[in-house]
């Protein structure tokens, strides 16, 4: 195998590789792996874990049943809960609400009675007025029935809308672009520096968001001051300690490229279950902020928390893309992209560069994951979900490129956007992999990228 | 604590339809990874393939189950080619990125509304399909005993399953000893040196790709047959990630190390999941720690762990050759 296919090692521990291969120097760093490993581990699941006991408490069923126009609650509904020899009815009170509490697990079919809604109103979809649940103890449950007038939506009358809609389209697009730039700028800024394709990516930005969601939503922090903490924690957590207690000591056994990137897949197979473990399977809003209205500008529809969201990654971009033009260190990450050997041998410490790109790459995607979540709400399997578009936006700038990650990942969110004017909207992100594929296809260096990466 | 009904589950899980599906897709995978260094993670893409030719040439056309597998074997090197072409050229990690993705097309596109007359959306296809198979079946009844147990469909399913499984083991021990899988160990060792004696090392890359292939398809065949239903998300990234933890476990590059790793693979998960269950269930672990539901969780977790343990410490597994298989230190 050429050297090339190694992961890179830095300056320091190329030389203690060589000068100190004895077992002396070999049970120190172990031990201290052991201990960085514990550190983390503590920490982590400390922090995560706090989440749980929050989370649960007694069986049972609750829900609240709005007027589809107005958003109040409607009182005197009537809802069934039946399984298994048990059977209760509640009725929802002036607010709306309603709560059952079970006798404990099982499965049970829960049903709206709907001569008991007021006259005018029926579900949305009538096939919907009865969900069979499976309840577990220690579990709540939210279970909804959208309502509409009765009877099922009108559909849209299609070919005049569908260039009306283009504007709105784009900014959605340019939107989702700046969440994938976020979180494909550090996957990229890692690949450059380190050449590890790091399939734990997703998990990161995962990480952002459910740390969010725990400082706003359970510790009761408000939402802004929560994001703040939680990018830097996710900074610290997914970005400094990983690569302390992970990767770092993986290029100082020189582990090959591909053991590394099992690795990583193997890593973010843990986290998403360790995710689902604490957080649990539902998708949740934050507290805050949680139902905005949109605002209308010229021909488009934007939530405020939207428009503000994008306004910071735009500014976290620049400052990223300023920090690696025209800073030190930045020039030094680029250096050290370009021909890590050769940065080393100039002295800079290849080391801490890279151990400063993951503090960097994991802030960002943690803001990417705060994004997503003010959007589309927090669940454990968010960050899994864009990865692959992350990487497709990663791929079409050109893998190890800043800013072919940047312009890759804007093109690919405006793309998966327009595509649904011609495809299905289910089928949107299929569209955006086809054109990874494509791209590979006639220009697999990418927009920005250079020949000789791809070997 | 019921310890012999869960030692029964383990043992029969060991040697069961899942065991003989993650068989088989590892031993495509030891093909591609293995042998020759490539890195497929869309090897879900391949068992969907061969597990929806099965569902809709059988139940939705209504045409016989021979060619149906036919089908599905086409449809796994047409998929092998359309994903090699354009990447097999490239390194290594850029075929990792387009297989996941391919892999995640091939999922919705099945499950999606859009399509449902065909592949039935997310519920996917069921039915009696596999019917006329099974009434070949010849054993009067299953197997009831202490330590396995198996229905007489499901014994009927494992023994072609592993019959299956024993002709591809020994393909792949004739090829892999030919000159052909010596060429293919090399590309994995040094690529360059390989072409500079002359070889397409691109024409052979593409054979292992689709040889893994149309071996992992026969993975979705077997569930398909089995299951007699197909759900487009039983064939998510998670059958890919299990089928590259089977294999490292047994041991890549070893002719029998996907064997080995199946049958492990599976007696651990379920004697950890069926264990943790019951200590639940018993109340040795309080349900506000571990609630049933969340086992499946924690035996996930556990493979996520055990898959980069055994990645940074015997990248070899068990039975494999550290030399043979030079991922590690070099």
């Amino acid at each position: 195998m050429p050297r090339g296919f190694q992961l890179m090692t830095g300056s320091t521990s190329e030389g203690g590789r060589m000068s100190n291969p004895m077992a002396t120097g070999k049970v120190a760093r172990r031990q201290g792996y052991r201990r960085g490993i514990a550190f983390a581990l503590a920490l982590f699941a400390g922090l995560l874990m706090a989440i749980a006991p929050a989370i649960a408490a007694d069986a049972g069923l609750k829900g609240t049943v709005k007027d589809p126009t107005s958003g109040t609650g409607i009182a005197g509904v009537v809802i069934t809960a039946e399984g298994d020899g048990f059977s209760e009815s509640a009725t929802t009170g002036a607010d709306g609400k309603w709560a059952i509490a079970l006798p404990g697990e099982g499965t049970y079919t829960v049903s709206l009675d709907t001569t008991s809604l007021p006259s005018g109103l029926g579900l949305a979809d009538p096939e919907r007025g009865t969900t069979s649940i499976d309840a577990y103890s220690g579990q709540i449950k939210t279970i909804l029935f959208p309502l509409g007038d009765g009877s099922a939506p009108a559909p849209d009358s299609e070919a005049a809308s569908k260039w009306s809609q283009i504007p709105q389209l784009t900014i959605d697009g340019i939107i989702f672009g700046i969440v994938i730039a976020l979180a494909a700028v550090g996957l990229s800024l890692v690949f450059g520096t380190t050449k590890l394709t790091n399939f734990a990516h997703g998990e990161l930005i995962a990480l952002g968001a459910l740390l969010t969601f725990f400082f706003s939503s359970i510790v009761g922090l408000p939402l802004v001051i929560a994001i703040i903490i939680a990018v830097l924690a996710s900074a610290f957590i997914g970005g400094w300690v990983q690569n302390r207690v992970l990767w770092k000591q993986l290029r100082m056994r020189g582990t090959g490229l591909i053991a590394a990137l099992v690795v990583s897949i193997g890593l973010g197979f843990f986290l998403r279950y360790f995710f689902l473990f604490v957080f649990g399977g539902q998708t949740r809003q934050f507290d805050q902020f949680a139902g905005q209205a949109g605002i209308e500008i010229g021909p488009v529809l934007i939530t405020p928390k939207d428009l503000i969201a994008s306004f910071v990654g735009i500014i976290l971009i620049g400052l990223t893309t300023y920090w690696l033009l025209r800073t030190k260190a930045g020039k030094a990450t680029r250096a050290v992209a370009d021909n890590p050997a050769l940065a080393s041998a100039s002295g800079i410490e290849v080391e801490k560069v890279i151990s400063t790109v993951w503090v960097l790459g994991a802030g960002l995607a943690a803001f990417s994951g705060v994004m997503i979540g003010l959007q589309s709400g927090v669940s454990w399997y968010m960050g899994f979900q864009v990865l692959l578009l992350v990487f497709a936006g990663t791929v079409l700038g050109g893998l190890g490129t800043a800013f072919g990650a940047i312009i890759g990942s804007l093109i690919v969110g405006v793309l998966i956007q327009l595509s649904t004017l011609i495809i299905p909207t289910e089928l949107k992100y299929v569209g955006a992999l086809v054109v990874l594929i494509l791209i590979l296809l006639i220009r697999p260096e990418g927009i920005l990228g250079r020949r000789e990466r791809i070997g | 604590m019921d310890w012999l009904t869960v030692f029964q589950n383990s043992l029969t899980q060991m040697i069961g339809v899942q065991a003989i599906i993650y068989c088989l897709a590892a031993l495509g995978l030891n093909i591609q990874f293995g042998y020759t260094g490539l890195l497929n993670f869309g090897q879900a893409g391949f068992a969907a393939i061969g597990a929806y030719a099965i569902a809709v040439t059988v139940a939705t056309l209504g045409w016989p189950l021979w060619l149906a597998l036919f089908f599905g074997i086409l449809g796994a090197i047409i998929f092998a080619l359309l994903l090699g072409i354009p990447t097999l050229r490239l390194r290594a990690d850029y075929l990792a990125i387009v297989t996941i993705a391919a892999a995640e097309i091939i999922r919705q596109v099945a499950r999606s509304v859009s399509l449902n007359d065909y592949f039935g959306g997310s519920d996917g296809i069921s039915g009696k399909y596999a019917a006329d198979w099974y009434a070949l079946n010849p054993l009067p009844v299953g197997i009831d005993t202490a330590l396995i147990r198996f229905s007489r469909n499901d014994l009927w399913v494992v023994i072609n399953g592993w019959t299956l499984v024993a002709v591809i083991v020994l393909i792949t021990w004739l090829l892999v000893r030919s000159p052909w899988g010596r060429v293919l160990k090399s590309i994995r060792e040094d690529e360059d040196a390989v072409r500079s004696l002359g070889k397409n090392v691109y024409l052979y890359k593409m054979q292992a790709l689709t040889l893994g292939g149309v071996i992992g398809a026969f993975a979705g065949v077997i569930f398909a047959v089995a299951a007699q239903s197909v759900q487009p998300d039983n064939y998510a990234t998670t059958l890919t990630f299990f089928a590259y933890a089977v294999l490292i476990l047994g041991g890549a590059a070893r002719v029998f190390g996907p064997v080995v790793g199946s049958m492990i693979f599976w007696f651990l998960l379920v004697f950890v999941g069926q264990a943790l269950n019951n200590a639940v269930k018993a109340g040795y672990i309080s349900s506000s720690i571990l609630r049933p539901d969340q086992v499946g969780q924690i035996q996930f977790m556990l493979v996520g762990l055990g898959l980069m343990a055994l990645m940074i410490f015997r990248p070899q597994g068990i039975f494999g050759d550290k030399k043979e298989l030079a991922l590690d230190e070099r």
